[in-house]
């Protein structure tokens, strides 16, 4: 059994995922329902250590139960169930414009529609301030303060501003969904309809609609736990107010009362599963959906007629206001001397290249010239490089597991357990991580000392071992795909020339797999270059990257270096991704887990 | 029933002309099947008379009723048409089961539920699937969502059934069992039926009729056994017959009344009678000999007529022997029934019935001489 390579690296795998995902989740459970030296005082006759339902009772029974959890849950759901329907609304209208119309200038739009999506939510939430930051909050006040229009509160902050930003980012995915799902629609079933005498409304109804359902019905669950698990637009644009959500709260407790806000952490990552479960339920039944029967797949386009100009103008308009906009009033930020002030005799270049000043932003010299920032840059790049390097070689693997192992109870089990990190909400598995190597465990065998779970927080590690885990899901899904591709004959001839399982891998699997493995890693560089979410809980300022960057400047009220942060961020992330579109022929589709 | 009548059919994609002067009549009642190799505009056709497509010029009708006008900018809707298709993807709609996509077209067509019914389980009966009316088609088997389509387009009992390509998607076995209760089905309902293939032994043994569709036009229209004995063309020779026709090339004079082609296989002379309009009335030309496998008699002893042919490879398949010979230099191919052995290099002496030889013009590649056609 050890002498076919398949099975050791299965073993390894299943050994490592247990260990980086299983143990994390009992830990973090364990630490709920353990009472904390620290929180002796508050619980009588207790002692450290010692089973206890005193955090859970707290969270959920107790008088600040209320404002801890109840309220943001409410607040979250209102949050997730509002950015679902505007996001599936948007996505798939632009879908549905985008495949089955004759809508001009199809090639740009293409483009154009995805860039929303490579900018990070928080950095359009940034954006948002910027344009209707009030006085309420203080601070510089926003573009259309200068013009003298003063925004109201329910707009600049709390659940609209949220339900907005996270819909502009979020409607990518129903767009991405819906249109593959429309695209791989047969269009004969449509002349079907149309030959039996069905009228174009009922084609639309009884027909289209019905086919391009599963695909509406993924993209909402999809963006719900998204949304529901989000963190840096309620962060950004609730905080300040006292609008919490889920998310926001169980980081507001994680300093000081770990117990409850791991239990927040297991309630979000309870809410993710069940619904992952009700997706499963919805499109896991009889009517499969793929494309029955054979070839087809001539495509009739609608003519849109009198509205094509007016919907180019609403499209470009749409465009403007989520993808123009937030870059071009960043940009022009970082350009502004005194925040807030959008005249030209205000243009500086301080905030790039300027000197340190005591007076502006507390003496921080411009982007360019901070020592603090090109270390950022090289924590960022050295994060990304070697965390999508090995994800990317471990999801390759898993990927081999999976896609020689498919018929096997070995292979379905790595499987599954890879999906796990897919389920937990960023920010929960943060949490997760926090919960495992925040003290070390050791135990003792035969008078030896072994530390099994060392104390990694605070550590560049923690960074990397967090991030490689949490994309592990994609990275693999990439692997087996590519893998999948790759024959087993072609494998299995090599074996009959004498080639062991290590020449064979070297010599004829990676070589074949090399594309598919360079674009998998370039979609996962680019996601973790953007995450805020995941790494927030875990880091120390020594160890931060430029999101991080971005948010501590924003949350301090350093507006324009922030925005300079972001802009250097967007320009990285969007010179990856032409990288890699244009060298390895990623599919920006397929990376939909970040 | 119905009786429709292409004329004149011409259809652009872009500057990509794909129909060209497509004159088709089909006689009510019959199986007129169109066929040629992909890409030569036989789909198209079918989708011009089903109304999904709109030819740029030329007219259509029905009994008698124009459905398509080009010139007028007519076109008939589809479900005005009173026809049905069976596309080569089945195109159900997957998200409806049996029952239910074969109910759809009834449904819009604003029956009563009870006749919907009835229709419905007829059809299923018909085709032999009436059990599975409660599946989802991802549920069946190529061959039963196959029939689940067939079923759907005969419900509602149109006057025109079209068919494209409905077997190519099926294995070997289940093409045949298919092919033999399609032409049961069209014998029993009697409609009008246009079927689309690529593949000729369907075309042949389903057909009434068949028009071979080369590069956008029809190059011949006919019954299948007289396209067999008599392409009009070398094209339409060489893609009927599975093997192949053999063609040698020969020489061909024209004199009083009588044709004399020189050949490897020595000379015949051929009247009058059995040549072909396209003939000239007289002067020489090039030509070529065209005759199938099994139209050849083999010998181990020489005879009168006989020409000596040597064997290069002998492959005997149980129900038939195919051999591939030459004489003089040219290599084709002989098939007699049954089981023979004949050793590589031997010598035999073969015969071929004159009567049944097609010429060909070479330059033209039009039939002079037509075979005399055995009575179907």
């Amino acid at each position: 059994m050890f002498t076919n390579p398949y099975n050791i690296i299965t073993l390894i795998a299943v050994i490592l995922l247990a260990y980086l995902i299983i143990v994390p989740l009992i830990e973090m459970i364990k630490t709920t329902l353990t009472l904390a030296k620290s929180d002796l005082r508050r619980v009588k006759g207790g002692t450290a250590g010692e089973f206890t339902l005193y955090y859970w009772n707290r969270l959920l029974f107790s008088d600040v139960s209320r404002n801890l959890f109840w309220v943001p849950l409410r607040n979250s759901l209102i949050i997730a169930f509002s950015t679902s329907a505007l996001s599936i609304t948007m996505g798939a209208l632009i879908a549905w414009l985008m495949v089955r119309t004759d809508l001009p200038g199809k090639r740009f739009f293409s483009l154009a529609v995805i860039i929303p999506y490579m900018l990070p939510s928080w950095c359009k939430s940034m954006a948002w301030l910027s344009v209707f930051r009030n006085e309420t909050i203080g601070g510089a006040a926003g573009f259309l303060s200068y013009l003298g229009i003063h925004s109201p509160d329910w707009l600049a902050y709390g659940p609209v501003a949220i339900i907005i930003v996270l819909s502009i980012h979020y409607y990518a995915y129903a767009y991405l969904l819906v249109s593959a799902a429309l695209r791989s629609i047969n269009s004969e079933l449509e002349e079907m309809g149309e030959i039996v005498g069905a009228g174009k409304s009922l084609i639309l109804r009884r027909i289209t609609f019905p086919l391009v359902l599963p695909a509406i019905l993924s993209s909402i669950i999809l963006t719900f736990s998204k949304s529901m698990g989000t963190f840096g637009v309620p962060s950004f644009l609730g905080l300040k107010i006292g609008y919490y959500t889920i998310s926001t709260s169980l980081y507001s407790t994680v300093q000081s009362q770990k117990g409850i806000s791991f239990s927040i952490s297991i309630v979000l990552i309870l809410l993710a599963s069940i619904n992952i479960f009700i997706n499963q339920k919805l499109i896991g039944s009889r009517k499969s959906y793929a494309t029955i029967g054979g070839k087809g797949g001539r495509s009739t386009l609608l003519s849109l007629g009198k509205w094509k100009w007016p919907i180019v103008v609403i499209l470009s308009a749409f465009l403007l206001v989520a993808v123009v906009l937030p870059l071009g009033i960043l940009l022009y930020q970082t350009f502004m001397l005194q925040a807030g002030n959008y005249g030209l005799s205000n243009f500086t270049l301080h905030y790039w290249l300027g000197e340190a000043d005591p007076n502006i932003s507390d003496g921080l010299p411009g982007v360019f010239r901070s020592p603090q920032f090109w270390m950022f840059v090289k924590n960022t790049l050295l994060l990304v490089g070697l965390t999508s390097l090995i994800a990317t070689v471990f999801g390759q693997m898993l990927g081999y597991i999976n896609s020689r192992g498919r018929h096997l109870k070995s292979g379905k089990l790595v499987e599954q357990l890879v999906f796990i990190p897919y389920l937990i909400p960023s920010i929960a598995f943060g949490a997760m991580y926090l919960a495992m190597f925040a003290t070390p465990t050791k135990v003792n065998i035969l008078g030896l000392e072994i530390t099994l779970i060392p104390s990694l927080y605070g550590t560049f590690t923690i960074l990397v071992l967090v991030s490689i885990v949490k994309h592990l899901p994609f990275a693999s899904r990439a692997g087996t795909s590519n893998m999948l591709q790759i024959s087993t004959e072609l494998e299995e001839a090599g074996q009959l020339a004498g080639a062991n399982f290590v020449t064979r891998f070297a010599r004829i699997v990676f070589p074949l797999a090399k594309n598919g493995f360079m674009s998998g890693l370039m979609l996962i560089l680019i996601s973790i270059m953007k995450e805020l979410d995941l790494i927030m809980i875990l880091m120390t300022p020594s160890q931060a990257t430029l999101p991080y960057m971005a948010y501590t400047y924003s949350t301090s009220g350093f507006q324009q270096p922030a925005s300079a942060v972001a802009i250097v961020m967007f320009a990285m992330v969007f010179f990856f991704y032409w990288i890699a579109n244009k060298f390895f022929h990623a599919d920006i589709a397929g990376g939909l887990g970040g | 029933m119905s009786r429709i009548v292409l004329s004149n059919i011409n259809k652009f994609y872009g500057s990509n002309h794909v129909l060209k002067n497509v004159d088709l009549t089909i006689e009510d009642g019959e199986f007129m099947t169109l066929l040629g190799p992909s890409g030569c505009g036989k789909t198209t056709t079918l989708r011009v008379v089903a109304g999904l497509e709109k030819p740029q010029s030329g007219a259509i009708t029905m009994d008698g009723r124009t459905v398509v006008n080009a010139e007028e900018q007519f076109f008939e809707s589809p479900a005005k048409r009173g026809l049905n298709l069976v596309f080569q993807s089945y195109a159900l709609w997957p998200h409806m089961t049996v029952f239910e996509n074969v109910a759809f077209g009834l449904k819009v067509a604003k029956m009563s539920k009870a006749e919907i019914r009835e229709r419905v389980e007829s059809a299923l009966t018909r085709m032999q699937i009436p059990q599975f009316a409660q599946r989802y088609p991802s549920e069946l088997s190529g061959g039963q969502q196959q029939r689940v389509a067939i079923a759907r387009a005969i419900a509602a009992s149109p006057g025109l059934l079209l068919l494209d390509e409905p077997l190519s998607n099926l294995d070997a076995k289940l093409r045949i069992d298919m092919r033999s209760e399609l032409k049961r089905l069209h014998q029993e309902m009697g409609t009008t039926v246009i079927y689309v293939t690529h593949d000729q032994v369907e075309a042949l043994t389903l057909s009434t009729r068949i028009a071979i569709f080369f590069d956008g036009h029809i190059e011949q229209v006919a019954s299948p056994m007289e396209l067999y004995q008599n392409p009009a063309t070398l094209r339409v020779a060489e893609f009927i017959g599975n093997p192949r026709i053999n063609l040698i090339d020969g020489d061909a004079s024209v004199e009083n009344r009588r044709m004399t082609v020189t050949s490897a296989f020595g000379t015949h002379v051929f009247d009058q009678k059995q040549f072909t309009p396209a003939a000239p009335q007289s002067g020489s030309f090039a030509c070529k000999l065209g005759f199938r496998p099994e139209q050849i008699r083999l010998y181990r002893e020489d005879r009168p007529g006989a020409v000596k042919a040597r064997v290069y490879s002998c492959m005997p398949a149980g129900s038939e022997t195919l051999i591939q010979l030459s004489v003089g230099g040219h290599s084709f191919l002989g098939k007699q029934l049954g089981i023979r052995h004949y050793k590589t290099d031997e010598e035999l002496y073969l015969t071929v019935q004159d009567d049944l030889l097609n010429v060909f013009a070479s330059e033209s590649g039009s039939l002079v001489k037509q075979a005399v056609t055995e009575a179907e």
